[in-house]
């Protein structure tokens, strides 16, 4: 095990895991809306949204996959430690972590079954920076419209077509997290 | 009581990993019944332990909590649900609306417009909109995978045959977002254009059924009807007589064994402000005399 596996954690979990759940869900609930996500650091590149997402949804209960520059020997270790979930290939994740290309091609994931959609993979994309313009969102949790920078949108729209069924997403950069769930509509403006 | 026996929010971590998750999927499919495993709460189910135990996933030390049963506060429910909470999690209660972050909720929406900053919990007993037409489970799922929403409408319809109107005053169906069906738990249905378009995010959990559901903010809800007999939220055509509202959902209340019967505002936070900002009823008395007369 490397040695940074063990530090980085919560250090007071009942707290600190209400708190950056109470983000998570604001910013499902809320598309485009940017919260602060922070409490736990993971060995690089994994960011410390990530990491505190991470701490507060994963358990051995929700197989992980770990794409592209993510799934190095540290971040394995960090993440078996500290949340015990398994490391699994694309197809059986519940969450999967990486940056929208390592997570290419995104058909590999699971969209949940038409009796049961919630059975829908969870992607964690991690962005160089989050920023409230770019790709115009409407749907359940806007009021009007919101904007995000997207990694690009005609991969969200065709996500949107097989709603209710259909991948959702936090993007996370540094210690910040936006959401995108499946039941919004993306759209270039 | 600081002395923790039992975890923040009493539910231990690994439980609220697997509520959190399940209410983070209601959010991305809203109006869809996800499972989850429901644990044994210190109370019985009657008293809301689904509502309780996503109240508990949610629940931070710096939230403010506002728990009501029918609209009140001070009832034995509401009250329990509250000490439970003040004991385990340590979190500001209140009765005012507007003060709370959380408010958990049996048979009622408040009256006060909800916020941004709020999220709502309701205490749901029977989650399936069509469990009534089709017990059995895998047939239910079915139907919502389809979308076969034909024989609620039917059995709306008969009631229009029968009583020239649709008798269901309470759990009134409702469509989100034009694709699932949901019951919003026994409501009166007086309630249900709340339920649509509002700033806070709704989330419903049935303990006993193990579902949990969600309405995120300015969602679209629309209450099940028919071209020629459209959705109304009826109300009571009298005013509050403590407070004289006319536009709030009144409880009947018995006053004396000679029939006396007084209209009251079931939402007594809301009764209660519009008496401290001088509001009188037809039979309420200035809040300050009454005060002095105690
Ligand atoms: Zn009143």
């Amino acid at each position: 095990m490397t040695p940074d596996a063990l530090i980085g954690g919560f250090t007071d979990a009942p707290v600190q895991a209400s708190h950056a759940f109470r983000a998570a869900l604001n910013a499902l609930s809320r598309p485009g809306q940017i919260e602060t996500l922070r409490g736990a650091t993971a060995p690089a590149p994994l960011s410390s949204a990530a990491a505190t997402l991470a701490m507060t949804l994963f358990d051995v209960t929700t197989p992980v996959h770990l794409a592209g520059a993510h799934d190095i020997p540290a971040l394995r270790d960090w993440i078996t430690f500290h949340t015990g979930a398994p490391l699994v290939e694309p197809r059986a994740a519940s969450f999967a972590i990486g940056t929208w290309a390592a997570l290419q091609p995104i058909s590999r994931f699971a969209i949940g079954l038409p009796d049961y959609p919630d059975r829908a993979a969870t992607l964690i994309v991690e962005m160089p920076t989050l920023d409230a313009e770019g790709t115009r969102l409407t749907g359940p949790g806007i009021e009007t419209e919101a904007f995000l920078y997207l990694p690009e949108t005609a991969a969200f729209t065709a996500n949107r077509t097989l709603f209710p069924l259909g991948f959702d997403c936090f993007f996370t950069a540094g210690t910040k997290v936006a959401g995108l769930p499946r039941s919004t509509f993306v759209e270039d403006i | 009581m600081t002395d923790q026996a039992y975890n923040f929010a009493y539910l231990d971590e690994d439980t609220k990993r697997m509520i959190r998750r399940a209410i983070l999927k209601g959010v991305a499919v809203p109006g869809y019944q996800v499972p989850f495993a429901s644990r044994e709460m210190p109370m019985p189910y009657g008293w809301g332990t689904g509502g309780v135990q996503v109240t508990a996933a949610c629940l931070a030390p710096d939230d403010v909590l506002k728990v009501i049963d029918q609209g009140a506060d001070d009832t034995t429910n509401a009250v329990s649900i509250r000490k439970f909470f003040v004991a385990t999690a340590g979190v500001a209660v209140t009765e005012a609306t507007a003060d709370a972050t959380i408010i958990q909720t049996r048979h009622r929406i408040p009256e006060a417009v909800l916020t941004a900053g709020q999220i709502l919990v309701y205490q749901v007993p029977i989650p399936e909109p069509l469990r009534f037409l089709e017990p059995r489970e895998t047939e239910t799922r079915k139907m919502h995978e389809l979308e076969e929403y034909g024989l609620m409408h039917v059995k709306l319809y008969e009631d229009i045959a029968k009583h020239g109107q649709i008798a269901t005053s309470y759990a009134y169906p409702v469509r989100v977002e034009g694709r699932y069906v949901m019951d919003p738990s026994p409501i009166p249905k007086f309630d249900n254009p709340k339920l649509s378009g509002s700033a806070a995010l709704q989330l419903f959990g049935a303990g006993r059924e193990q579902r949990i559901y969600a309405v995120p903010p300015f969602t679209h809800v629309v209450s099940l009807d028919f071209d020629d007999h459209p959705f109304s939220p009826s109300k009571a055509n009298h005013a509050c007589d403590l407070c004289a509202s006319n536009i709030s959902y009144l409880d009947e209340v018995i006053t004396d064994d000679q029939g006396g019967r007084m209209f009251v505002c079931s939402d007594t936070d809301y009764c209660a402000s519009r008496r401290a900002a001088g509001h009188v009823g037809a039979l309420g008395a200035p809040m300050a005399t009454e005060k002095a007369a105690e």
